[in-house]
């Protein structure tokens, strides 16, 4: 038996009816965004809403269209790892620039 | 099929991981260049005055659902049902073909308004951010269209049905990519 086979045997896919399920979900998280985006009720809380909502989308997609939650842990490995240290960068460079501003708009000003 | 690996995992689909975790870290750089110049510009156009936020959302959209009809596509190949299989497939380069299009709609919108990619920072950024996105979409459409070619010389069957799947792999990582883009830079200006 190829590798291929043995691994399909041990690790089933959703069925459509969990696709199609997904797909509702990812529909009406795009639509949330949207909406979220138009009314000024939200401005306040409008980033950490988007970014929520965003990875949400994000998860369903990697999980289940991906099939990461039922395939082997390795491959959740080979792409979380990576993608740890992108967001990490991310974030280390937006606090090495926008982080940096605003110290030494306090040193000035102090 | 490939020959049988000390782990007992396709080496094609680890490979394929291994370079989409490599694709993160290129897409993680162009996100945060784009983040790091956001509302540094000092000559306009700026996001506000020029992205169309009703068009995009279109467009993510019709991404969303190219994603549902690859893993219908995926499923219908891996029961060996090849008529919908090739359907799937087909439908799915079709809506990657319509984000193309909207693409290069809005992007020339952007150069008669006034944005290019010399312009000011955003459209710099922008445009790299974008563009590169787009050029993997063609990547994919294209990768799509060869398949269901060889599906339709009888080439593709249940027995290559890892190939499809990799196929996915690749069309729903350029979908989880664009709803990163879509938050980042068209909603959150």
């Amino acid at each position: 038996m190829s590798a291929e086979h043995g691994a399909a045997e041990r690790h089933a896919h959703p069925t459509v009816g969990v696709y199609l399920r997904v797909a509702a979900a990812l529909v009406i998280l795009t639509v949330l965004e949207v909406g979220v985006f138009y009314v000024p009720a939200f401005h306040v809380v409008l980033v950490p809403v988007l970014l929520v909502l965003s990875a949400a989308k994000f998860t369903l997609v990697v999980m289940f269209y991906m099939h990461l939650k039922d395939d082997d842990k390795f491959f959740s490995f080979l792409f979380g790892a990576p993608l740890v240290i992108a967001v990490g960068v991310m974030v280390a460079l937006l606090f090495l620039f926008f982080g940096a501003l605003t110290l030494r708009g306090v040193a000035g000003a102090g | 099929m490939s020959a049988p690996t000390s782990m007992g995992l396709d080496n094609r689909k680890m490979a394929f991981w291994a370079f989409i975790g490599s694709e993160c870290l290129l897409f993680g750089s162009l996100i945060s260049t784009y983040l790091v110049y956001k509302g540094k510009s000092i000559v306009g156009p700026y996001p506000p005055e020029i992205l169309n936020i009703p068009f995009t959302s279109v467009s993510t959209f019709d991404l969303l659902m190219s994603s549902l009809m690859m893993v219908l596509a995926l499923a219908a190949v891996q029961r060996g049902d090849m008529k919908w299989g090739k359907i799937w497939l087909f439908s799915t380069a079709l809506l990657g073909l319509v984000f193309l299009g909207g693409q290069v709609m809005e992007f020339t919108e952007f150069v008669h308004k006034g944005l290019t990619i010399g312009t000011n920072l955003f459209g710099c950024t922008f445009f790299v951010l974008t563009g590169t996105h787009g050029a993997h979409v063609t990547v994919g459409v294209l990768w799509l269209l060869t398949l269901w070619v060889r599906a339709l010389q009888g080439k593709l069957g249940r027995a290559n049905a890892m190939t499809v799947e990799i196929t996915g792999l690749y069309w729903h990582f350029v979908d989880v990519v664009w709803i990163v883009i879509f938050t980042v830079v068209y909603l959150i200006q």
